[in-house]
């Protein structure tokens, strides 16, 4: 591949003109591209609606006591923003954004295997998360059950749990064949010559996160089912007053949702190992590992649901196997955060600001990660179970390595996606604050959690207060670096971006930045001889 | 890519599947009329499962597809087995 293909006249992939111009013309569009940006600005509405509930709990939790709000507003708050961030905004995440923007480019494809099943799954999407918005509105007001909709609670409250457990499932379809496409696509568009080792990272962690998608979803579909089953037509699967068993909901909720953690992680993993090797100028160490590592992730992630009941009456043969099986799965976790850290070893690093993200990403990952092995461990996991360190603990993963992977993802293809670069300066400045206000908010949690502070509580006992308001201040810090980073991404007057900024080797930097509608000219092919990172 | 190599499948075929379908609904309904306590489940799963397995390789076309796609469904069946495996172990040493 060289520069040959980069100057030609063919529009770009924003300015193309199609059957229909303006709105209309995004959509109605079956490009993997535009489908990817819609799914980032409705994600960043979903985004700042959830940030602000979150900072509405932070307000009500300042002092001890009620502050402006009772405990069932507070627990509709909590409810709605878990609904918002886990479903509509870090579940679909990295794979429904670069997964649509980018991976396809990266192999070598004109478009995802099925372009109008995307826009389709994009429309699932926006019908899933208004189903579960209006459960706001109608019925007998917001839930209040949290996100989890834990039976037998769940099925005996008289808010409206059903909009919500509806908008989850139809979520999960869109989830579903989001997957299914790129696993195709993956299998069948890529480039002559890309063997499945010669695949760039990012895209086998997005094929790794594909078939949780397929494998796991089907079974909180089936579950959230099984909730509306019980609540309309009294059918006794959890309710013990009925004949059932609220431990089966549990196992059936956690095998979907535990793994679907590895359908918001694997893919921020892929990208910040393609971010590590371009700006430390190197190539990436131990490939293989890194891509098997993303598969086995994806396998051992299946059979560890169970560590999130502990206490809730599990056999404890099934407790010790569980707690071994999730200690597995922080091996192959820990091969991709050594090889991360090997590959910058030596290496001749520039730090810009996908970089700096990406390093804001091991760090916070670390630290979620260690403290989930806290958690998996039976003894530990009894005394902090359901309390304030479970809460820090997954946001480190959840928004520390999640969150953190998606703005590295998001500076590093920006240039890529709109053809524009972006203020570093301000960049870096968003990035203290973000990561300043990120640990304060959060840290403070673990301690408090350790002190026995339980979750999901609008009060507190006075000792807590402290650590509740370097909270509060945290929230506040964050909530700055999220405004100037948007700022800054948003106002789109940056200086014109070449066709390959950063010195990345895959293909996506072969082509103009935007890319043509069709991506490339020349459809890439790979030689016997060529190397995964050999596109310079 | 390799060639794409189309199968049809005749209607002689489908109409075995259609009498084999038929057959074991038939004697599904049949042995609930005989008293088999703790077996009846294992039994109503076993015809179930055979009739998935009729569906999967001559309905579905596995049988005529690449050895791939055969290996992508027996890995898919076993996670599913190990899942359920895993809960009901839970509910046994309970
Ligand atoms: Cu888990």
């Amino acid at each position: 591949m060289t520069a040959e293909n980069i100057h030609h006249p063919e529009p770009s992939y924003l300015e193309y003109r199609g059957k229909y111009k303006g709105l209309l013309g995004w959509l109605t569009t079956t490009d993997h591209k535009r489908i990817g940006l819609m799914y980032m600005y409705a994600m960043m509405v979903f985004f700042i609606v959830g940030v602000i509930l979150g900072e509405l709990m932070r307000l009500e939790l300042f002092r001890p006591g009620q502050q402006f709000y009772g405990p069932q507003v507070y627990n509709g708050l909590f409810t709605l923003h878990g609904i918002i961030m886990i479903f509509t905004v870090v579940i679909p995440g990295l794979a429904a954004v670069f997964g649509n923007f980018a991976m396809p480019i990266m192999i070598g494809a004109k478009d995802v295997a099925f372009p109008r099943l995307n826009l389709f799954s994009w429309y699932l999407f926006i019908l899933g998360a208004a189903i579960a918005l209006s459960s706001q509105f109608m019925g007998d007001g917001p839930p209040d059950t949290g996100w989890t909709f834990y039976a037998p609670y769940s099925v005996t409250t008289h808010t409206n749990v059903i909009a919500a457990v509806l908008g989850a499932f139809v979520l999960g379809f869109s989830s579903i064949l989001t997957g299914l496409n790129f696993i195709v696509t993956i299998h069948r568009l890529r480039a002559p010559g890309m063997t499945f080792f010669k695949m760039p990272l990012f895209p086998w962690a997005v094929y790794a996160t594909a078939w949780i998608q397929v494998l796991a979803t089907p079974i909180v579909g089936i579950t959230l089912l099984m909730i509306i089953a019980e609540r309309t037509l009294r059918i006794g699967f959890f309710d013990p007053n009925l004949g059932g068993d609220p431990v089966l909901y549990q196992h059936l909720f956690w095998i979907y949702s535990h793994p679907a953690v590895y359908i918001m992680i694997l893919p921020a993993m892929g990208v910040v190992t393609e971010i590590i090797p371009t700006f430390s100028q190197r190539r990436v160490f131990g490939y293989k590992a890194i891509a098997l590592s993303s598969m086995a992730i994806a396998f051992v992630g299946y059979f560890v649901w169970a560590h999130h009941m502990f206490t809730s009456g599990m056999s404890s043969t099934a407790r010790w196997i569980f707690s071994l099986l999730t200690f597995l799965v922080a091996v192959p976790s820990a091969i991709k955060v050594f090889n991360w850290v090997t590959t910058m070893y030596k290496g001749s690093i520039d730090v810009k600001p996908p970089f700096l993200y990406s390093l804001g990403f091991i760090f916070l990952f670390m630290i979620g990660g260690l403290t989930g092995l806290s958690l998996g461990s039976l003894a530990t996991n009894i005394h902090v179970h359901d309390t304030a360190y479970v809460v820090a603990h997954f946001h480190y993963i959840v928004f520390g390595g999640v969150g953190f992977a998606f703005f590295a993802a998001l500076h590093y293809w920006y240039p890529k996606m709109y053809g524009r670069m972006y203020n570093f300066k301000l960049a870096n400045i968003a990035f203290v604050f973000l990561f300043a206000g990120f640990n304060l908010l959060y840290f403070p949690q673990f301690i408090i959690g350790l002190m026995g502070m339980p979750r999901r509580y609008f009060d507190y006992l006075p000792q807590f207060t402290f650590g509740m308001q370097l909270s509060f201040y945290g929230g506040i810090l964050l909530a700055i670096g999220l405004v100037l980073m948007l700022y800054n991404l948003f106002q789109k007057n940056g200086a014109k971006a070449p066709a390959n900024p950063w010195g990345g080797s895959t293909l996506e930097w072969t082509i103009p930045s935007p890319p043509p509608v069709e991506n490339f000219d020349v459809m890439p092919e790979m030689g016997p001889d060529e190397e995964p990172y050999d596109y310079k | 890519m390799t060639a794409e190599s189309v199968h049809i499948t005749s209607y002689r075929t489908y109409l075995w599947v259609l009498i084999a379908l038929l057959f074991l609904t038939f004697v599904t309904i049949t042995v609930t009329w005989i008293d088999l306590s703790a077996l009846t489940v294992l039994v109503a799963l076993v015809i179930a499962s055979v009739k998935a397995y009729i569906v999967l390789t001559w309905f579905m076309h596995l049988k005529y597809e690449s050895s791939l796609f055969r290996v992508l469904v027996i890995v898919v069946l076993a996670i599913y087995a190990l899942v359920i495996g895993l809960t009901y172990f839970d509910y046994l040493l309970r």
